[in-house]
């Protein structure tokens, strides 16, 4: 995103909060309505032909589809649902239609196809929406069938070989060349968010825990632009709570929220894209020739991905915050903690908040009923590095991620049995403050290492340049 | 918190914002002091100039900050006893290196032949830039007199001459300061355009491409300094071996070009401006082409007529004045050349050094004493 897309994304917010945005009956439509739209204006062009207008249109359908799944029956059938769902084809349609009025600049770079093409594609979504709202219940082979439709989806455009499967299979669809088909085709603005939000909602409907939401709430809470390309991946429950607070127009959140901004922007703006001229990277990764410049490269990433990243996180929460809606918190110091187990606690918080929900806790319940027997150390390995595999794979499905994932499961893990082991050990050490802190001093920088280390299988693409990279660190390359 | 808050917040912000640029208004836009950087503290000097358009892969870029370039390189490093005969090496791109390594230039090639003057070692400085224009070439060593230097070699071509060309080159075209006071320090016959020097341009948000320019150079010097790398060396075409049949170079026309729209009196200038020093100026080789219509043109810049011309006139000015001057045009193998008529390979560069360094410590070690 550019720093020019943002301010007028701040523009809208602020005519929001204090225009339209006062109503409190229409501000949940107004939100999910802005939504729709920033969706289409960010959503990055894509060299197969009219793909960028249809993947936010995908978006919206899978979204839809997802609350039909969750949504009890009477849910469906209301009055109130079925003019949200009108209005979201009618905003697709509309938007088709800025190709004939010479506006579609205003949306991005975005060129809407044929209004033909428009029509009979949404009318085979609304197809697929009927049958689903028709036969679907919220029972758990439906919901499970989301599940497992929203995995593919995600393993699909996350893998590059079946990206470029996928590439080509559109590309043959609208009769573009097949040779310059390339996994990156397929780049669908927010899908990795977007999935995690829904298979929460699915998830929690399975256990009981989702509260019944209106298809307007769930929309705003799925495609909430603010968080949209690059999380935080908030609760539903809370998030609703937010939205049916009253918005006051110069209440304290007001400032809290220029605060978030501006750090976030100095973040990402200043500090991020500045260390971007100097952090490790691919190309740079195979020249390395100075050992000390090395280690200053692999640090100037380590702080790149903070603060792009965190950055990232402050703007969310500060255009969230001028709705009226506080989105959690994703980082709190993680380099300044003092060991790996607490790191992971405050590094990308919602993302290891959601795998801790659907995955690690499950998992390891389900350890230690199926298998009494198994020692601890064995389920703190076996659980630990799952998790961490499949966080790395979340990024993507490349060997690279996998490594990384390896990396921070077997730290934890390592951290985990170290910490049972010495804490009795070191029991004394609490009366002896100075020596306490000194000690944490030494494992926040020792914490940090393994974590600026770890970056290096997430930063390169391929495993022997990063192999290259520790040699030339640690002064073992010619 | 209310509205008042926010409007106060926002009035403060705006004297903040306004003392600031009253501030960067009142100080000085140059100075002749030594810039901050890192270079030469926490990494080394540049071996050249910051030069380069591919900034991402090259780390390294165009800027027009001469301080800013000065403090990047080596040059300005802190000189450490008298054990070294300095020796600076102006030029074009052909000086600077395009397609070549550090260690491939004519000033690598030189500083490789470890060249003793006395009891001291000749160190050669690369302060040549890719852009052609004698001013240019001036403006860089009058700069360059800060940085102690003992000798000067200057490579220079026709193409560096005519009046029209002087600005063209952008380090030129935005140092007119520095470039008005050589006019008017050596009665130049250049006119200059009208400099932009509002107040507005004195403030944050006229010097935001020079803050932003120092603040990336300074970052690149860290990649720089992890991979040695200032340049990228890709495919190139080679520099053309066919020529048109065309007899024009620029507004000339044979027989005879204007003298007085070539700026000779650059090389006065220089020699004024150095006093005491050595100076060594070199008619650089060119390529020769024997393609089609090499009859008419040597290459792809010179005609032959304008260019026999030429060096004539370069070697009636340089014994006019007293000035060193060695013709090393055919010096090199038409087929030494990379993608234009003054372009060397290694090889090339070798050749050419190797000839040089009889003038060279003829003229610059036999007159500075040493």
């Amino acid at each position: 995103m550019l720093l020019t897309d943002l301010l007028i994304l701040i523009l809208v917010t602020l005519v929001l909060r204090f225009g339209l945005g006062l109503r409190p009956r229409s501000r949940g439509l107004i939100l999910m309505l802005a939504s729709i739209l920033v969706i289409f204006w960010l959503q990055p062009v894509t060299s197969i032909r009219f793909l960028d207008f249809w993947m936010p249109v995908a978006t919206l359908f899978i979204t839809i589809g997802s609350w039909l799944l969750t949504a009890e029956p009477d849910q469906k059938k209301s009055r109130s649902n079925l003019i949200t769902l009108t209005l979201v084809t009618l905003t697709i349609l509309l938007i088709a239609l800025t190709r004939y009025l010479g506006l579609s600049e205003l949306i991005g770079s975005l060129k809407p196809p044929q209004f033909g093409q428009v029509l009979i594609g949404t009318a085979i979504l609304l197809v697929f929406v009927i049958l689903i709202a028709r036969f679907s219940s919220a029972k758990k082979a439906w919901l499970m069938i989301g599940i497992i439709f929203l995995l593919t989806l995600f393993v699909i455009l996350k893998t590059p070989p079946l990206a470029l499967a996928g590439s080509t299979f559109l590309r043959s669809l609208v009769g573009q060349s097949l040779a310059s088909a390339s996994p990156l085709d397929i780049r669908w603005l927010g899908f990795s968010y977007v999935a995690f939000r829904l298979i929460h909602t699915l998830r929690d409907r399975m256990s009981g825990r989702m509260p019944q939401v209106s298809l307007q709430d769930y929309l705003t809470y799925v495609i909430f632009f603010p968080a949209f390309s690059a999380g935080p991946i908030d609760r539903l429950p809370r998030f609703i709570k937010d939205l049916q607070e009253p918005l006051l127009p110069f209440s304290p959140q007001l400032g809290q929220a220029f605060y978030r901004l501006t750090v976030g922007i100095f973040k990402k703006f200043a500090l991020a894209d500045s260390l971007a001229l100097l952090a490790l990277n691919a190309q740079n990764a195979s020249q390395l020739q100075s050992t000390g410049f090395s280690w200053l490269m692999v640090y100037a990433y380590a702080f790149l991905i903070y603060f792009d990243f965190s950055g990232y996180t402050d703007i969310a929460i500060g255009l969230g915050q001028l709705l009226g809606i506080t989105l959690p918190d994703n980082f709190n110091r993680p380099y300044l903690k003092p060991n790996l187990t607490q790191f992971w606690n405050n590094w990308h918080i919602t993302l290891t908040q959601w795998f801790r929900a659907y995955f690690f806790n499950p998992f390891t319940r389900s350890l230690r009923s199926k298998y009494r027997g198994l020692n601890v150390g064995w389920i703190v390995l076996i659980t630990q590095l799952s998790t961490m595999i499949l966080i790395g794979l979340w990024h993507g499905v490349a060997w690279n991620f996998v490594l990384w994932g390896l990396w921070h499961g077997l730290g934890l893990f390592v951290n985990n049995r170290f910490s049972d082991w010495v804490k009795p050990r070191l029991s004394r050490l609490q009366t002896h403050t100075r020596m306490q802190r000194s000690l944490d001093a030494f494992n926040t920088v020792l914490t940090f290492h393994f974590v600026a280390l770890g970056w290096i299988w997430f930063a390169l693409p391929s495993v022997p340049l990063s192999l290259n990279v520790f040699t030339r660190l640690f002064g073992l390359g010619s | 918190m209310d509205f008042k808050f926010f409007r106060n917040v926002i009035l403060k912000a705006l004297v903040l914002f306004l003392v600031l640029n009253a501030i960067l208004i009142a100080l000085p836009t140059a100075s002749s002091a030594h810039q901050p950087s890192l270079y030469n503290s926490l990494v080394p000097g540049r071996e050249r100039f910051p030069f380069g358009e591919t900034p991402q892969q090259a780390y390294n870029f165009s800027l027009y900050d001469l301080e800013a370039m000065f403090a990047s390189h080596e040059v300005s490093a802190p000189v450490r006893g008298d054990t070294t005969v300095r020796v600076f090496v102006l030029g074009d791109s052909s000086a600077w290196g395009t397609l070549l390594t550090n260690e491939e230039t004519l000033t690598g090639q030189l500083n490789a032949l470890n060249l003793q003057c006395g009891q001291k070692q000749m160190q050669f400085f690369n302060l040549g830039y890719p852009t052609i224009s004698v001013s240019k070439d001036l403006m860089l060593l009058q700069r360059a007199l800060q940085e102690q230097p003992d000798a000067i070699l200057w490579p220079t071509t026709l193409e560096a001459f005519p009046l029209d060309k002087q600005l063209a080159s952008p380090l030129a075209a935005n140092n007119l300061k520095q470039i008005e006071t050589l006019v008017n320090q050596f009665n130049l016959p250049l006119v200059l355009p009208a400099e932009n020097n509002s107040l507005w341009q004195r403030t944050l948000w006229g010097r935001r491409r020079a803050i932003a320019d120092w603040i990336r150079l300074q970052l690149y010097a860290i990649p720089y300094a992890a991979t040695g790398i200032d340049q990228i060396y890709p495919h190139f075409t080679p520099a053309a071996w066919d020529l048109e049949a065309d007899e024009s170079f620029y507004q000339f026309n044979p027989p005879e070009m204007e003298r007085n729209q070539l700026l000779y009196q650059a090389l006065p200038a220089a020699s004024d401006m150095l006093g005491q020093l050595p100076l060594l100026v070199v008619n650089e080789p060119i390529m020769i082409s024997a393609g089609e219509n090499s009859d008419v043109r040597y290459n792809y810049f010179y005609p032959r007529w304008a260019y026999d011309q030429y060096r004539q006139d370069l070697a009636q000015a340089a014994a006019q004045h007293n000035i060193a001057l060695v013709d090393a045009w055919d010096w090199v193998d038409a087929h030494q050349f990379t993608n234009s008529a003054i372009h060397l390979t290694p090889a090339g560069e070798l050749v050419f050094a190797q000839r040089l360094v009889g003038n060279v410590m003829q003229t610059l070690c036999r007159e500075s004493g040493n």
